[in-house]
């Protein structure tokens, strides 16, 4: 086990730097022009010193390995520092984006705790739906429960979080005026009131991203409880007296949870991806949002950067996800 | 299993040649003649029985037939600009209603449903058409297995929607100066969504292959010299042939809904060329005073996407009769 672990984690480091190569190279191809916006009066050589002053005056291996470096030990030095009050990365560049001249981490530090609590909440949540109602209707196959739960889940499926979005603002924000149909991001929790507000207004983005992914759990929870329910050991946990619910939430809901655990691993980062169109669609501030103001500006820096903090989470929760299965679930053996 | 299969590939020879084809059963499955059966109609059979799949299969076909021949039969253009009659309700002569330039909304939608699903079937295609290569490929020769599915590790570790992104916008103008500006576009969206789609394909393929390795038949095929060519395209290609379809159903599904999103994102067609996702996108800023033209397009991507799913589902089922009812 510990060497998978060690194999797997050693394996991820090459993956993940030619990921962030992939991500350079587009980024590179591309024929977009960091200065594009910048007005023609102004002349060519200033043009080309701003120019230098972006970095941009390197080939692009030499700017690729600098960002690594940037990435990879500047910014861990800089934390080190903020934390423990020490300076080892004193006079060290740290990630600057184009637009905002800031460095790319402190404006992804102030986004995260919107996309987190939204993206977060909405997971729990889902997890929290749809667990329940996957042991229901796999329990009671074909029963009139399980008919809609099923049909109910591939329904929710199968909206795009945009429609479902742009609908309940239609109906709880616009005609009934229950919730705020724009998340308001400068909104600070100081009292009950404001805590009330907060509370409106994450109840329609959550919703929305709760749904599809209780949608899409509650399937895999159903077909892993159908799966074991028909197993031996259900038969003779019955036969030798346990009760109905000792049977099915003790017994038949441990192993069936193995598999789903799994998935609720591998979709959490999907789940960030997805959350960039929740986050356009009730404009709330979060990394998301950020990414798309980032590639309409031609921001390469705070593109390159957030992109690979979605690699980083995909690689790291598969990483998580079959180091779970095994711990999990004994019968695995990786040797 | 000899007789049966070498049957089976008589039968299924035409379809293994385009594994992108069309997701659907054989159309005439009910033929004068001798009760031959075949595995094609049997699939039919079962599938006929799943009652939510045949529900989807009507309402996946009138929804084609409504993109496919409803522009000829509402002959309004599209891109017609009928000023004095805009942000109209639903009239005779405007079914739908017009939008903020008093286009026509039945005739957008038409026209808006074609370019959704031809992205849907030809990103399907594309994906299916890498996916099965590749599984095939890494399935059947050993040596290539390793490398192939690294590969296919890396393409999963991407972090998609992000990098689809990317590629639209940075490669719309320039394809687009090229192209046009909706060829253009069309090539770039179609083929971005085919190359970030085709790992599940090429995962599910390689696993059938190898198991397809082991059977006799395929021992005996080899035995009698048959070249790896004709290995593949003979008897491997059409035993994986059903989970590939299932792969197609479901790649339709997610190929209109990664356009619609791209679309929504402001990233996909340009305005005058209008598709589900766009007209979602166009209608949003206005949902106030006119939420249907909001609610539309979107109820058109739902329902394709979810009759789609359910075909999936149902053939599924119909295809692989231990995980019925699943």
């Amino acid at each position: 086990m510990l060497t998978f672990a060690l194999r797997r984690i050693l394996l991820a480091i090459p993956t993940l730097l030619f990921i962030s190569l992939v991500i350079f190279l587009l980024l590179e191809a591309s024929p977009g022009d960091p200065l594009g916006e910048v007005p023609l009066t102004v002349p060519p050589e200033v043009k080309e010193r701003m120019r230098e002053a972006l970095g941009l005056g390197q080939a692009w291996y030499i700017r690729y390995v600098l960002w690594l470096k940037q990435f990879f030990w500047v910014e861990p030095l800089y934390w080190c520092d903020q934390i423990f009050g020490t300076s080892f990365s004193a006079g060290q560049q740290r990630i600057i984006s184009f637009q905002s001249r800031s460095p790319v981490f402190d404006v992804i530090a102030q986004r995260l705790p919107q996309t987190l609590t939204v993206v977060g909440m909405s997971y729990l949540l889902g997890v929290l739906i749809a667990i329940p109602i996957g042991i229901i209707s796999a329990y009671r196959q074909y029963s009139w429960f399980d008919q809609i739960g099923t049909f109910v889940s591939m329904v929710g499926f199968s909206l795009p979080t945009f429609f479902t979005g742009v609908v309940f603002i239609i109906i709880f924000g616009i005609k009934l005026q229950w919730f705020p149909s724009i998340y308001d991001t400068t909104l600070r929790v100081t009292d009950w009131d404001s805590f009330v507000m907060q509370v409106r207004q994450m109840v329609m983005p959550v919703t929305v991203l709760a749904l599809y992914n209780a949608a899409q759990i509650s399937r895999f929870m159903r077909a892993s409880m159908l799966d074991n329910l028909r197993q031996d050991y259900v038969r003779t946990a019955r036969a030798k007296g346990l009760s109905e619910r000792t049977v099915v939430l003790k017994h038949v809901l441990r192993n069936s949870l193995i598999p789903v655990v799994t998935v609720i691993a591998l979709g959490l980062p999907v789940v960030f991806g997805g959350a960039l169109i929740t986050e356009q669609v009730f404009k709330v501030n979060g990394i998301g949002q950020l990414l798309i103001l980032a590639i309409h500006a031609n921001d390469i820096p705070m593109v390159m950067t957030l992109t690979f903090i979605f690699a980083i989470l995909i690689v790291s929760f598969t990483l998580i996800a079959d180091l779970l299965y095994g711990v999990l679930d004994p019968r695995i053996r990786y040797d | 299993m000899t007789e049966p299969s070498d049957l089976l590939v008589e039968e299924t020879a035409s379809n293994a040649a385009a594994p992108g084809a069309e997701a659907l059963p054989p159309a005439n499955p009910v033929e004068a003649g001798a009760p031959a059966r075949s595995q094609w109609r049997d699939v039919w059979r079962q599938f006929r029985s799943h009652r939510g799949a045949m529900v989807a299969l009507v309402l996946f076909v009138s929804i084609i037939l409504f993109v496919a021949i409803g522009p000829w039969l509402w002959t309004i253009d599209p891109t017609f600009v009928d000023y004095r009659a805009r942000n109209q309700g639903f009239s005779m002569a405007h079914p739908l209603g017009t939008d903020q330039l008093g286009r026509d909304m039945l005739a957008r939608m038409m026209t808006g449903g074609r370019v959704s699903i031809a992205v849907g079937l030809v990103a399907m295609s594309i994906a299916l058409t890498l996916g099965s290569l590749i599984g095939v490929v890494s399935g059947y020769f050993k040596r290539l297995d390793a490398p192939l599915m690294r590969l296919t590790e890396l393409f999963l570790a991407l972090p998609l929607l992000p990098l689809l992104l990317l590629m639209v916008t940075l490669f719309r103008e320039p394809l687009g100066q090229k192209l046009g500006p909706a060829g253009g576009t069309f090539l770039l969206i179609v083929s971005a969504i085919g190359v970030t789609s085709w790992m599940q394909t090429a995962r599910i393929v390689r696993g059938d292959v190898l198991g397809l390795k082991e059977r006799e038949f395929i021992l005996a095929a080899k035995s009698i010299g048959t070249p790896a060519p004709r290995m593949i395209l003979r008897h491997v290609l059409p035993n994986v042939i059903s989970p590939i379809m299932v792969a197609a159903t479901l790649g339709i599904a997610t190929a209109i809904i990664t356009e619609s999103a791209l679309s929504f994102l402001g990233l996909g067609f340009p305005p005058d060329f209008p598709t589900w996702g766009r007209l979602l996108f166009d209608a949003v800023d206005q949902m106030q005073q006119y939420p249907w033209r909001v609610i539309l397009p979107g109820a058109f991507i739902s329902l394709t996407v979810l009759s789609v799913n359910y075909i999936g589902d149902g053939l599924r089922d119909a295809m692989d009769p231990r995980i019925r009812g699943r």
